[in-house]
């Protein structure tokens, strides 16, 4: 009896051991991640709350409560990111719909018309935008060619262009988690509310859309959280008239060298961001949202 | 034709006539997506300054003009290197993650796990600064052994992820069986699981080289002197003016991407 109770524990013993030691598989994984991330940017924060005169204070953040300039940045930049999000939403279900109704094959193919853009450099993609919508760009000169406007639109340097290639580059992020969630609904349940006697319109609300919904949020939450801390795109398409508070953080240090002001900047957008993930973490599990972006 | 329009397309009897707006947005947006991409390839070959399309004069100017420019030959060299020593690096520590959190379930997994994807959710000008900061302290800013590190920090949640889904997916019993026959763990995961999850892997592993590959905020700070990336100097040429090279280089990575792809493709399709 007594052997067997001893033999008991030890094995237990050898088990949590074991775990352990592959835990321990992890910790390269982990180090990396906490030198080069997780500290600097816990240095950022300390720096954040040192003054112009190198004592504790909270001047950089008073600076952004005071002054206009930093309520616009902040202003354009939850304003691009719904508008994007909200743009995403409204272009991206269609087209996940209609993917998810085909069949293999054929939505296997439509699917790379997603997966194309996923894979190709941003900046790339920003600089094609550039090409196109610029003055002497393609989409100009064939709208001049076709009659639909007769000078030259500026789209590019400003909010529209912004816009346009950040849909463009979010969209991927939106379809793919809401196209996994159509594909997992079952066609029976269409039918069984169409055999019910709802109309193809009630049938989608009630039935086909709430089911849709953990996939639509996930992918909106992805969009909304890379759209807060977007740089590229609104640095080349923006043109300068549109900044957004990366953008200040970087001409913080680039320009004025000024790793308090950037640094408290940088706390703020991070403070929302996790803000964010982790109000939407009590609606939905984590690996739902990665999911989807990581295909 | 006609007899198609109005078939029934769903269970509820909407008929394809009904949903055609459907199909036709569907389409302009599928367009939309590829085109802008697709289009700087003819246009790379124009002759002009304005990057007609179609060009009405064809040439390799913009391509000659890369070829022979010192400055993004070294770029080339310097994110080609960079993507590879990544993707040597980003891999094997990020099976290893993976690996370890699926086998050893303690509790801290799930801690673990959130801390293994914050790269993805902090905000890149963070990591940028951040990592500037520390280079100048560990005195590797603008070398290759910096740029690896902190590309890799971005490639491994992609890798994490990949392979823990395949895992997940994956049988450990089988890996218990190889033991129970007297094969060390080691030897157990090399023969017996990777094969099975190496498919995971190898995307993983492409993953992490486009990760790096297409980097662009964190090289603007980290990379420079003699390691600038291809994606740094692009960035700071667009800056300043439309720049025709531009386009040539924006061909070469599409096709870096495709390319790729197709990789990811082949492996993960001969299951």
């Amino acid at each position: 009896m007594g052997a067997a109770r001893i033999n008991e524990a030890g094995l237990r013993r050898d088990e949590r051991l074991e775990r352990l030691k592959l835990f321990g598989l992890s910790s390269p994984a982990i180090l990396l991640i906490l030198v080069i991330l997780v500290i600097p940017v816990g240095w950022l924060f300390y720096v954040s709350f040192i003054g112009a005169d190198g004592r504790f204070s909270l001047e950089n953040y008073e600076r952004m409560l005071k002054r206009k300039s930093y309520a616009r940045i902040f202003r354009t930049t939850f304003e691009v990111s719904f508008l994007t999000t909200g743009l995403c939403i409204l272009i991206g279900y269609p087209l996940a719909y209609f993917i998810s109704q085909l069949p293999n094959r054929l939505a296997n193919l439509c699917l790379i018309t997603v997966l194309l853009p996923f894979w190709t450099s941003l900046l790339v993609r920003t600089y094609a935008w550039l090409v196109l919508l610029q003055k002497q760009g393609l989409v100009n000169d064939w709208a001049i060619a076709l009659g639909l406007w007769e000078e030259p639109l500026k789209m590019v340097h400003n909010m529209t262009g912004n816009l346009i290639g950040m849909v463009h580059i979010m969209l991927p992020f939106l379809i793919l988690p809401v196209y996994g969630a159509m594909r997992a609904i079952s066609r029976d349940y269409m039918k069984a509310a169409s055999n019910l006697g709802a109309g193809p319109v009630r049938a989608f609300w009630t039935v086909f859309f709430p089911l849709t919904l953990p996939g639509l949020f996930a992918g909106s939450l992805m969009v909304f959280i890379l759209c807060l801390g977007f740089f590229v795109t609104p640095a080349v398409l923006g043109g300068g008239k549109v900044i957004m508070v990366s953008m200040q953080i970087v001409s913080n240090i680039e320009l004025f060298v000024n790793w308090g002001a950037a640094s408290a900047l940088g706390v703020v957008l991070l403070v929302m961001t996790f803000a964010i993930l982790w109000l939407a973490s009590r609606f939905l599990r984590l690996e739902q949202m990665t999911g989807g972006g990581g295909h | 034709m006609l007899r198609w329009l109005t078939a029934p397309a769903t269970e509820t009897q909407v008929t394809h006539g009904q949903r055609l707006w459907l199909y036709v947005f569907a389409v302009i947006v599928m367009v939309l997506l590829v085109v802008p991409t697709l289009i700087v390839v003819p246009m790379s070959f124009s002759d002009s300054q304005y990057l007609e399309f179609p060009p009405e004069v064809w040439s390799t100017r913009w391509y000659q003009h890369y070829f022979g420019s010192a400055e993004w030959m070294l770029a080339t060299r310097t994110s080609f290197k960079v993507a590879f020593l990544t993707m040597i690096v980003a891999t094997p520590v990020g099976v290893l993650a993976a690996y370890g959190l699926h086998a050893s379930r303690i509790r801290f997994v799930r801690a673990a796990f959130v801390l293994m994807i914050t790269p993805m959710m902090v905000p890149l000008v963070l990591v940028a600064i951040g990592a500037f900061y520390a280079y100048v302290q560990l005195k590797i800013l603008y070398t290759i052994t910096g740029l690896v590190l902190a590309h890799t920090v971005l490639a491994l949640p992609l890798v994490v992820i990949v392979t823990g889904a395949a895992l997940k997916g994956y049988d450990m019993a089988q890996e218990e069986a190889a033991r129970s026959l007297g094969a060390p763990r080691w030897k157990a995961f090399l023969t017996v699981t990777l094969p099975q999850i190496r498919f995971a892997v190898i995307t993983g592993a492409l993953l992490a080289f486009l990760t790096s590959f297409d980097e662009v905020v964190v090289a603007m700070f980290i990379s420079g002197g003699d390691n600038p990336t291809l994606t740094r100097n692009m960035f700071n040429a667009l800056r300043d003016q439309i720049d025709p090279t531009i386009a040539s280089i924006s061909t070469i990575m599409v096709l870096v991407t495709t390319v790729m792809m197709l990789l990811a493709q082949l492996f993960g399709q001969k299951k």
